[in-house]
C-alpha cells in the first residue's frame, strides 16, 4: 500500500494511457461488428464466411498480430496504432457471431409484419431488427469491453504504456504488489466500463425488460455470446 | 506475402524438426500444456456448470463471477503467481495452468449450464413422472441433452487455451509461444510469424476435432426434430 | 513527462482512427504511408529506454536533465530489446536512449577487434549507421558477466569461463531469451571457450538478469547465469563471477546514442555533464535502490541522483 500511495501519479497516468487505449478498440469494433453481423445473418452465403473469417482471426495469438502491425500497415514500431487496430480485429472477432445472433433472436413473426405493414429494408433495420436486438448486441459488447480491456495489458510486451507496464516492471524485479496494482486496476477499469455500458442499455434499451417470449429468445443468444 | 512464405519455408526446414527447440517438441508442450488446462478445468467448470443447471441456484452470482474472471488480465495473473508465491522459473508450470484454468472456467460452466436449462422443462417433467431419481434425470436425460452445448463450451475453452498457452513462455517454459517470446526481443518476424501460423494451424485442427465430436454426440431423436 | 507522452498517445488513437476508417474492417489493406504519424517538431526529444530497469533509470537521469535545461522531452520507456529499440530509433519513434558500448558496437560490427573500453568507443562513430551518433561514454559500466554459485565454483573448480570446457557436468546457462542469439551467448562459449554445444543447455528467463534469474542460480535450475554485473545480488549470494580472459564480452560503458538532428549543442553539453559523472557503484546502488526493498522508482531515483551530483 505504501508503494502505492508513493507511486499513485505513476499508476494514475498508467491508468489514464490504459483508457485511451482501450476504448477506440471497443467502439470501432462494436460499429464495425453490427453491419457485418447483419450481412452474416441476411445471407446465408455470407454467414459462412464471415463467421469462419472471424473464428480464424481469433486463434491468431495477439502478440504475434501486434507485432506484424508495423509491417501491415506501415506505421512505425511504437504507434500505438499498432496495439489498437489489433485489439479492433479481436473485437470485430468476438462481436459479429453475437452480432449474427442477436439478429437470429429477433422474432421472424415480428420482422413479417413490419414488412406487412409497409416498412422498407432499411427502415425495418433502424426501427424494428436493430431495437430488438439490442439487449444481446448490448451483452456481446460488455464481454468484448472486459476482454479488450484485459488485453491492452499485453502492449506493456511491445513497449506500449497502460497498466500491463506493472506486470513486466514487476515481474523483473520480483514485486508481487507492484503487479496486484496492475491487476486491480485492469479489473477496476473493466467494471467501470461494464457499469457504462449496463446505464447505457437502460437507457437506450427501456424495452429489454418486457417482452417474455423474446427474452427467451435473447437469452439463449446472450449465453452464446458468453460462449463465444 | 513474402513474410508468410518464409515462415512457410521455415517450418518446412528438417533442421527445425529435431532438438528441445524443435517443432515436434514445441507442439508437443503446447498440446500438453492445453490438455492438462482442460482436463482440470472439465472437471471443475462442467461439473459446476451442471449443478447450476439442474437446480437454478447460484446461476446469478455464476455468471457475475465468470464476468469477472474474463476481466482477470492473463500476463498479470502469470506473473503474479509466478513471483508471489514463490513458484519462480522451476515450477512455472503450476502458475501457468492456474491463469489457463481461469481463462477456460468462464465458456465451460456457461456452456454447461445453459446445456442444461435449454432442455425443454415438459421433458424434465415427464421424466420426473416416470419415476426417474434426480440423478437418472441429469445423467439420461440433461446431460444427454445438453451434450451439443458442454461441447460448444468446450470447443471455445480450447480455442483461448491454445491461443494463450504462448505467454507460457514468458516465464521460462516451452510450447509454441518459445518461438514469438524468443524472437520478440531479436525482431525475428519469420520465427513469430512460425509460433502464429503454429497455433492458429492447432487451433484449427483441434476445432475440427471437436466440431465432429460435437455432431457424433447430438443423440438420434435429437437430430431429427431440431433443425434450427 | 508522463502527460507529455499523453499527448503523443491521443494523436496515435487518431491515427489509428484513421488507419481504420481506410482499411474498412481493419483486417489488412495497402500500407499507408507513415505520413499519418505524429512526428516530433524539431524542438521536441523523444527518449527512449531499453526493457530493463537500469536502462529506464538511466533514460530518466537523460530527460529529467535536459528538461531542467528547457529542453521539450517526452518518454518512451521500456521498450524492448536492442534490435526493437534500435529499430525505434531509426523510424523516428524515439531520438535518444541510453547504451552500452561493446554490446553497441557489436550489434552494428559483429568482426570489430575492438578489444579495450577505449577501442570500442573508437570504433563506434564508424560502425554506426549515418544520422546518428554517440556522445561522451560514462566511466559507468555494466556488462553482461557469466556467475555461478560459490559452491559450484568451488567443487567443480570453475573460476573462469576457460574452465568450462573441461567440466564433466552438464552446463545449463540462464539468462534472456535473445541471450540465445548473442555472440557472447551459448554459442561464444563454444567458439571462444571451447566448450562443447552439446555440452550446452540454455534457459531462458525474461527478467533480464533480476531476481527471478538469481533465484534458478541459487535453486539449481541452472547452474550458470548471465546476470548483469551492477546487479546487487551479485554480491548478496556471494555469486563468482567468471573471469573473461578472451574479452569476449566487451566493456561495456553506459553511454547516450542519439539522432544526430536532435544533438544541439545544449544537448551534448546536458548529457556530456551526466555522462561526466556517472559511475559504476552509481549504478549498483540505483539497481539496488529498484529491485531492493525501497522499490524507488525510476523517475524519483533519477530525480535523487541528479540531486545528490547537484547537476542543474
Amino acid at each position: 500500500m505504501t508503494w502505492v500511495l508513493a507511486n499513485i501519479e505513476q499508476i494514475w497516468s498508467l491508468t489514464l494511457d490504459h483508457i485511451l487505449l482501450s476504448v477506440p478498440p471497443i467502439l470501432v469494433g462494436f460499429l464495425l461488428a453490427v453491419p457485418i453481423g447483419w450481412l452474416a445473418h441476411r445471407y446465408r452465403v455470407s454467414r459462412g464466411v464471415l463467421l469462419t473469417v472471424c473464428g480464424l482471426l481469433y486463434t491468431i495469438p495477439s502478440l504475434a498480430l501486434i507485432v506484424a502491425m508495423p509491417t501491415l500497415l506501415g506505421t512505425k514500431i511504437l504507434n500505438p496504432a499498432n496495439l489498437i487496430v489489433t485489439l479492433t480485429i479481436y473485437a470485430i472477432a468476438l462481436m459479429v457471431r453475437t452480432a449474427t445472433d442477436a439478429f437470429d433472436a429477433v422474432s421472424k413473426d415480428v420482422t413479417q409484419s413490419a414488412t406487412a405493414v409497409g416498412f422498407g429494408g432499411w427502415r425495418r433495420f433502424w426501427q424494428v431488427e436493430l431495437p430488438l436486438a439490442g439487449p444481446v448486441l448490448l451483452a456481446g459488447l460488455r464481454v468484448v469491453s472486459t476482454s479488450t480491456v484485459s488485453l491492452v495489458t499485453l502492449g506493456a510486451l511491445v513497449g506500449m504504456s497502460g497498466l500491463g507496464y506493472l506486470f513486466t516492471n514487476g515481474y523483473q524485479r520480483n514485486f508481487a504488489t507492484e503487479i496486484l496494482t496492475g491487476i486491480v486496476g485492469t479489473v477496476l477499469i473493466a467494471i467501470v466500463f461494464d457499469v457504462v455500458l449496463v446505464i447505457l442499455g437502460r437507457m437506450l434499451l427501456p424495452w429489454a425488460r418486457v417482452d417474455t417470449a423474446a427474452r427467451r429468445n435473447a437469452k439463449t443468444a446472450t449465453t452464446k455470446a458468453v460462449t463465444a | 506475402m513474402n513474410a508468410i512464405a518464409e515462415a512457410v519455408a521455415w517450418i518446412g526446414d528438417p533442421a527445425h524438426w529435431t532438438g528441445p527447440d524443435g517443432i515436434p517438441t514445441r507442439l508437443a508442450e503446447h498440446l500438453g500444456y492445453t490438455g492438462l488446462t482442460v482436463l482440470i478445468a472439465v472437471l471443475l467448470a462442467v461439473t459446476l456448470g451442471l449443478y447450476i443447471g439442474h437446480t437454478g441456484r447460484f446461476r446469478g452470482i455464476s455468471i457475475g463471477a465468470t464476468g469477472a474472471l474474463r476481466a482477470l488480465p492473463t500476463l498479470g495473473l502469470l506473473t503474479y503467481l509466478a513471483i508471489a508465491f514463490g513458484f519462480g522459473i522451476r515450477l512455472a508450470l503450476i502458475p501457468t495452468i492456474i491463469v489457463l484454468v481461469v481463462l477456460a472456467i468462464p465458456p465451460l460452466l456457461a456452456g454447461a449450464y445453459s446445456g442444461v436449462e435449454s432442455v425443454d422443462p415438459r421433458t424434465v417433467d415427464a421424466a420426473r413422472s416416470m419415476g426417474m431419481t434426480e440423478w437418472q434425470i441429469l445423467w439420461k436425460v440433461e446431460i444427454p441433452l445438453a451434450l451439443p452445448l458442454i461441447i460448444g463450451g468446450i470447443r471455445s475453452a480450447v480455442l483461448q487455451v491454445v491461443a494463450t498457452a504462448t505467454v507460457a513462455a514468458y516465464i521460462s517454459l516451452g510450447g509454441l509461444g518459445r518461438y514469438i517470446i524468443d524472437a520478440l526481443p531479436v525482431r525475428d518476424y519469420t520465427k513469430v510469424l512460425v509460433g502464429a501460423l503454429l497455433v492458429t494451424l492447432l487451433a484449427l485442427a483441434l476445432e475440427g476435432i471437436l466440431i465432429l465430436i460435437q455432431r457424433l454426440t447430438v443423440p438420434a431423436g435429437v437430430r431429427a426434430t431440431r433443425s434450427a | 513527462m508522463f502527460t507529455s507522452q499523453r499527448g503523443r498517445l491521443a494523436a496515435g488513437i487518431l491515427a489509428a482512427g484513421t488507419v481504420l476508417a481506410l482499411t474498412g474492417c481493419g483486417a489488412g489493406g495497402d500500407p499507408l504511408e507513415p505520413g499519418s504519424e505524429p512526428s516530433g517538431d524539431g524542438e521536441t526529444i523523444i527518449v527512449g529506454s531499453a526493457g530493463f530497469a537500469e536502462s529506464e533509470i538511466i533514460a530518466q537521469i537523460f530527460a529529467q536533465a535536459l528538461e531542467a535545461n528547457d529542453v521539450t522531452v517526452e518518454f518512451a520507456g521500456q521498450i524492448g530489446q536492442r534490435d526493437v529499440y534500435i529499430t525505434a530509433l531509426e523510424d523516428g519513434s524515439i531520438d535518444l536512449i541510453p547504451d552500452y558500448s561493446g554490446n553497441l558496437l557489436q550489434f552494428f560490427d559483429e568482426d570489430s577487434d575492438a578489444k579495450s573500453s577505449e577501442e570500442v568507443f573508437a570504433a563506434l562513430p564508424d560502425a554506426l549507421p549515418d544520422g546518428f551518433e554517440v556522445l561522451d561514454q560514462a566511466e559507468a559500466e555494466d556488462k553482461d558477466s557469466y556467475n555461478v554459485t560459490q559452491e559450484f565454483s568451488e567443487s567443480n573448480g570453475v573460476t573462469s569461463l576457460a574452465d568450462l570446457a573441461n567440466l564433466d557436468v552438464p552446463l545449463i546457462v540462464g539468462g534472456n531469451p535473445e541471450l540465445a542469439e548473442r555472440p557472447y551467448g551459448p554459442q561464444g562459449l563454444t567458439e571462444v571457450y571451447g566448450v562443447d554445444a552439446a555440452n550446452i543447455q540454455f534457459v531462458p528467463i525474461s527478467d533480464s538478469g533480476g531476481p527471478l534469474t538469481t533465484a534458478a542460480l541459487l535453486d539449481g535450475t541452472v547452474n550458470i547465469a548471465d546476470i548483469f554485473s551492477t546487479t546487487p545480488s551479485i554480491k548478496e549470494n556471494n555469486f563468482v563471477t567468471l573471469e573473461d580472459p578472451e574479452n569476449m564480452i566487451l566493456p561495456q560503458n553506459v553511454l547516450p546514442l542519439i539522432n544526430s538532428e536532435k544533438a544541439s549543442d545544449t544537448v551534448k553539453e546536458v548529457l556530456n555533464a551526466v555522462s561526466a559523472e556517472l559511475t559504476t557503484e552509481d549504478l549498483i546502488e540505483l539497481n539496488g535502490r529498484n529491485q531492493g526493498d525501497e522499490k524507488a522508482s525510476p523517475e524519483a531515483l533519477a530525480a535523487d541522483w541528479l540531486a545528490e551530483k547537484d547537476l542543474f
